[in-house]
């Protein structure tokens, strides 16, 4: 095991699976000689080489068009979009193209692609460069949608959607790039689709994404000194989704809180909250409690952001309240 | 204007390839004829956008292009499709919305696709096909395949944002793309030049990029098969890409709905008379090509749409099964456990 921090561990995922297939090409965005924006590609250039790490202009569509017409004839790219607010300058590029073309033609084209995005809120960069919106890509069918919460997961399941046949949209917290954690040594790879329980209690289950999950850790924490015992999932893939493991701790506890980092209608939290209902209704001891982001663009400033994210503080406030 | 457009070749192109060309051409004619036939017997529901008169095009760069060299075209590509050696029953019955079609009743006219044949697809958002025929022959360039890709679409698409991001991404990649402007005079029901800055919608624009304004006459078969091979063995020498503007014109409205009455009426006689089979025609009799060889060509056109338009009309209904089939590359549709 070797401590990596989020965007080192972004890094590795990728120099592994561009050393194992000489198919795997990486392009984006200031990817090159510059490392990335956020850092979290430092040394591909200089190890793989311009070819296969290429920088592109300011051409999102380009971006992603050319990563599809690449994926549909033999390599297997990774693109990035710097932040995933300009997913909406690419949208069409990603819902009507890359999620749609495999169906249309009934299996005759794969994509087997990866858009890796810089997502969300914390940084005070304002609302067209902090939305948490993994809810859009959930909404496509034909896209995966995977969102890490630790360092091991951002190589490991990084490595999984490189290596998967289908188009993934790989959501990267912009506030989880410095956090460090541990990351197994050699060849490291997660499988997609299945939710992790990162903390068992038995009085409620708290599920949440991302940069929501270390949060909703440190909530646990602070409820379980009032003596509410909470169960902590983390999702980590909305698509597919492991609703066999969500559903179980739901069971087990009785109760369902969501923890989402994006605005509140139809955050993935609404999907979950429905399946529950339907198929566990009976097990439930109360409400399903979603926390959000208010249904509002974020807010700039150091105050305003932090009061509009899920905070710590808020998800144990909702707890308890509706727990008591 | 500096671009101005080119004349008939002065080389000879060799009889058979003469030949090739005519009969493609007659098919793909033919085959759109059908096609809007069985609308009126109202058997293809939906909407469906035909080529005819564009012909020209679609057969002079399908008979310049490799066997395994990638075509890319628009919701108005029956033809490209076609002139790949795509199956015409296959085609045909998509577009009747059967299970025997090309895509099984999931695409429709607007995306027909066959693969093993270099149709990697018709796209219906115009300009998005761009940079995936960029995508394509980054990958034939970094594979070292050799291969081509030729992206075909309208001259309203030189208006989309896409048009530009893809043909500067090729320029600065040298990439081994043609891009294909089909220049039909009409963005859906509004003339071209009425909402573009420049006359020519592609060729006034190539030199932005860098690239050769290439203005030529669409609707004639010779000019449109020297330019691809031109064009194709430039991208496929590692010269990158180019950018053609082929004028031309459609001789029914933009889709079903469209009758078109907005055309005046002597422009759409003029164009008529440049109606690039019957000229094609007129060119090989007078290059002494028999008559009989001419007709024996139309004949075995007609006889292949007929049986085409048979085996579609005979299969069955597509089935509900293609539903949940192919979102993901296990064949199926699941999202959750």
């Amino acid at each position: 095991m070797a401590e990596l921090t989020f965007r080192e561990a972004i890094a590795a995922g990728i120099a592994q699976e561009m050393e194992r297939d000489p198919m795997v090409y990486f392009i984006g965005e200031d990817v090159g000689a510059a490392g990335g924006v956020f850092k979290a590609t430092v040394g591909l250039f200089e190890r793989f080489g311009p070819d296969r790490v290429r920088d592109t202009p300011i051409s999102e569509q380009a971006i992603i068009g050319a990563a599809m017409g690449a994926a549909m004839t033999g390599l297997r790219p990774i693109a990035e979009i710097m932040f995933s607010d300009f997913l909406a300058t690419c949208w069409d590029m990603i819902a009507n193209q890359v999620a749609k073309t495999r169906y249309m033609t009934d299996g005759q084209v794969s994509i087997p692609l990866v858009i890796r995005t810089a997502n969300g809120g914390g940084t005070r960069f304002g609302a067209q460069h902090s939305q948490s919106l993994e809810n859009w890509a959930m909404a496509v069918p034909g896209l995966k949608v995977v969102a890490p919460s630790t360092p091991a997961d951002a190589k490991g399941l990084l490595a999984a959607a490189i290596r998967d046949p289908d188009p993934v949209i790989f959501f990267e917290q912009k506030s989880l790039y410095g956090v460090k954690g541990e990351v197994p040594d050699g060849e490291h790879v997660e499988r997609l689709g299945e939710a992790k329980v990162r903390r068992d209690g038995k009085d409620c289950t708290i599920v949440a994404l991302a940069a929501m999950v270390p949060k909703a850790m440190q909530a646990a924490e602070q409820l379980a000194a009032d003596g509410i015992q909470a169960t902590v999932v983390d999702v980590r893939s909305l698509v597919p989704l492991d609703t066999r493991t969500i559903l179980r701790e739901v069971v087990k506890t009785g109760r369902l809180f969501t923890v989402e980092e994006n605005p509140r209608l139809c955050g993935w939290g609404a999907e979950l909250a429905s399946i529950v209902a339907d198929e566990c209704f009976d097990d439930l001891d109360g409400p399903i409690v979603r926390i959000t982001t208010p249904h509002v663009p974020l807010p700039a400033a150091d105050i305003l952001e932090d009061a509009a994210m899920p905070s710590v503080e808020r998800i144990t406030r909702t707890v308890r309240g509706s727990m008591r | 204007m500096s671009t101005r457009v080119e004349k008939p070749p002065a080389a000879e192109i060799d009889r058979p390839t003469r030949l090739q060309l005519y009969q493609l051409m007659v098919e793909l004619r033919d085959f759109e004829q059908r096609a809007y036939e069985l609308f009126l017997e109202n058997l293809v529901r939906g909407t469906s956008h035909l080529a005819l008169g564009q012909e020209a095009i679609s057969a002079g760069y399908a008979v310049a292009m490799r066997a395994d060299d990638y075509t890319f075209c628009t919701y108005r590509g029956h033809g490209h499709t076609l002139a790949r050696g795509a199956s015409m029953a296959a085609a045909m019955a998509e577009l009747l919305g059967r299970g025997n079609g090309m895509l099984h009743g999931k695409g429709g006219s607007m995306h027909l696709t066959d693969v093993r044949h270099g149709a990697m697809g018709s796209y219906a958002i115009v300009g998005a096909h761009l940079p995936i025929a960029a995508g394509a022959a980054w990958s034939a360039q970094v594979r070292k395949s050799g291969q081509v890709a030729v992206c075909f679409f309208g001259d309203g698409t030189t208006n989309i944002g896409a048009f530009h991001e893809a043909l500067n991404l090729a320029v600065i990649w040298k990439l081994p793309v043609v891009f294909v402007c089909e220049n039909n005079q009409y963005m859906e029901y509004t003339p071209i030049r009425s909402v573009t800055a420049v006359e020519h919608p592609a060729a006034d624009r190539a030199s932005a990029y860098g690239l050769e304004p290439i203005l030529v006459d669409g609707n004639d078969a010779d000019v449109m098969y020297e330019r691809a091979r031109q064009t194709i063995d430039m991208a496929r020498n590692g010269g990158g890409p180019s950018l053609v503007e082929a004028l031309t014109y459609r001789h029914g409205g933009h889709s079903r709905a469209d009758p078109a009455k907005y055309r005046p009426d002597a422009e759409v006689r003029e164009w008529l008379s440049r109606d690039p089979v019957t000229r094609y025609r007129e060119r090989l009799l007078a290059a002494g090509i028999g008559e009989a060889e001419v007709n024996e060509i139309e004949t075995r056109a007609q006889q292949k749409v007929d049986a085409a338009t048979e085996e579609a009309r005979n299969g069955a209904p597509a089935t509900v099964d293609a539903i949940e089939r192919q979102v993901w590359s296990d064949g199926g549709a699941a999202w959750r456990n």
